[in-house]
């Protein structure tokens, strides 16, 4: 399944018309250890550039922006007792949410792997 | 993903006005050459982190970290008529101040705003001064203005500062240092010359973070050696700013910049133990009449400590509720690690301040409830 990425350091993976989104692993590193995620209500509409998620560590918390316009099926509840899975399983058991893709055409421009590897070494 | 809400950031507090260039503390290159994070503070290059805050923070509650506080201001005081001279500017009373004995005080404005907190110690004929990193300049201009000029301000820029801290700092320290006195002769708030690496060190037995510890000024020359010798103590490694903060939180311990400003007094701020006993009667120190007022009549708010239930943190700047009444601040905040779940420090108004009150705080649109606690949220385990 193709994924795309944000120059914010969120990941989006497409299956059909469903995204599910995350932080990337060098997102995680910046922000040390993860203590609580403030997922998205399910149903709620996302419009791009919305900050529905906001993902705490020690330091500080910082918001996670919707890369796509749509509307929330899914969050990742096993985040509530182990927010931590952020930090270990970013782009695997640490997703966020997922969305049900209001215009794919928003996935055009996105960074797929190579191009966001070499954006973050580039950082 | 942005850090919109991250508080730590650059100075405590300091003027955000035209910062010149970030300086480097003799400790950069080996911050850097050990995996430390570095971030501006204070107008420096700091660790903000090595391995993880959680994991620094652990290791120091419960073996020994090495803290680089080089950013804070050294200052010697001396000359005619120094005593009467600081006396005059703080609110301390220095006629019972042993020599090498550390003691809180506060620097204050005329209206009994806090300009800085500090340590003062009696060094021979003179006075030892360790101020915060990113007030430093300020406190010299101001001590300057106020002081005669029959009394000196050497401000000791050839020293550097390390902190060690936790139940283990005592055992890495003792097999390392010599002196007249052995190091056991030390209990909390005292301190005395060592040598450490060679060369001389002032050690106090004092720290920021409620652990046993000492702090350890040293010729900045030396400065790497000597954090070279303690990290080579199974006990002991570096510990970066973001540890710094969650430990002292845990404490109680105020951070100047964000829980302290000319905007507080030292009542509302809960350190009235700072106005020592006979400047309570005599006065005569900056901002007397009001702090005087306050110790009688109580000040209007009060710095307390709040828990959190769940796990989602609080930062500087939240509104503190009692139903729909906004009632306080938030001045710090975040998860504390010891404890596992979030606390924090507010300002509140009075009537709301007694351990137990239920209180919200206001977070994004959302309210999470808190109750007034007694500080330290983590009990300190000085060494007195």
């Amino acid at each position: 399944m193709p994924r795309y990425f944000t120059q914010d350091h969120e990941w989006i993976e497409v299956d059909g018309d469903t995204g599910t989104v995350g932080i990337t692993d060098y997102a995680q590193g910046q922000l040390g250890d993860i203590t609580y995620v403030d997922l998205p209500e399910v149903g709620a509409v996302l419009k791009r550039g919305d900050a529905p998620c906001v993902v705490d560590s020690v330091k500080a918390a910082s918001d996670v922006y919707a890369p796509v316009s749509g509307t929330v099926t899914d969050v990742n509840e096993a985040l509530g007792d182990e927010p931590e899975l952020v930090n270990t399983d970013p782009e695997t058991g640490g997703w966020l949410f997922r969305v049900t893709l209001a215009d794919a055409g928003e996935l055009d421009g996105m960074m797929d792997q190579a191009a966001y590897n070499a954006y973050v070494a580039g950082l | 993903m942005s850090d919109t809400y991250e508080i730590d950031g650059a100075n405590d507090g300091a003027d955000e006005a035209e910062t010149p260039e970030t300086g480097t503390l003799p400790l950069d290159v080996w911050h850097r050459a050990r995996g430390g994070r570095m971030v501006e503070f204070a107008g420096y290059w700091m660790p903000v982190q090595y391995e993880g805050i959680i994991a620094e923070h652990t290791w120091t509650r419960e073996s020994a970290g090495l803290f680089d506080v080089s950013h804070m201001g050294q200052l010697y005081i001396s000359g005619e008529g120094v005593e009467a001279a600081l006396e005059a500017v703080l609110p301390i009373d220095l006629s019972t101040l042993k020599p090498y004995a550390p003691r809180y005080s506060l620097l204050l404005d005329d209206q009994g705003g806090i300009l800085d907190d500090l340590m003062v110690t009696r060094w021979n004929e003179g006075f030892y001064l360790v101020v915060n990193g990113a007030t430093k300049w300020d406190d010299i201009g101001h001590l300057r203005e106020a002081l005669p000029d029959a009394v000196n301000i050497n401000h000791l820029e050839d020293s550097a500062l390390l902190a060690l801290q936790g139940p283990q700092a005592f055992a890495a320290l003792n097999r390392v240092v010599s002196g007249e006195n052995p190091l056991s002769a030390l209990t909390f708030m005292k301190g005395g010359q060592f040598k450490l690496a060679g060369v001389d060190a002032w050690i106090s037995r004092s720290g920021y973070t409620g652990e046993d510890g000492f702090e350890i000024a040293i010729p900045a020359e030396a400065a790497a050696e000597v954090a070279d010798l303690l990290c080579a103590q199974p006990e002991v490694k570096p510990i970066g700013l973001g540890a710094r903060d969650s430990l002292r939180l845990e404490a109680g311990l105020p951070l100047y910049g964000h829980d302290l400003s000319p905007e507080t007094s030292p009542v509302e701020a809960d350190l009235a133990f700072g106005i020592n006993k006979r400047r309570r009667t005599e006065g005569g120190f900056p901002g007397a009449e009001r702090i005087l007022a306050e110790l009688a009549n109580g000040a209007p708010r009060k710095r307390v400590g709040l828990n959190l239930e769940g796990r989602q943190a609080a930062r500087e700047g939240a509104a503190v509720f009692a139903g729909n009444e906004k009632v306080g601040v938030l001045t710090s905040g975040g998860f504390s690690p010891t404890l596992n779940h979030p606390i924090a420090m507010a300002y509140v108004a009075a009537a709301h301040t007694a351990p137990g009150t239920a209180l919200e705080i206001e977070l994004r649109g959302k309210r999470l409830p808190a109750v007034v606690v007694p500080m330290p949220f983590v009990p300190h385990r000085y060494h007195r």
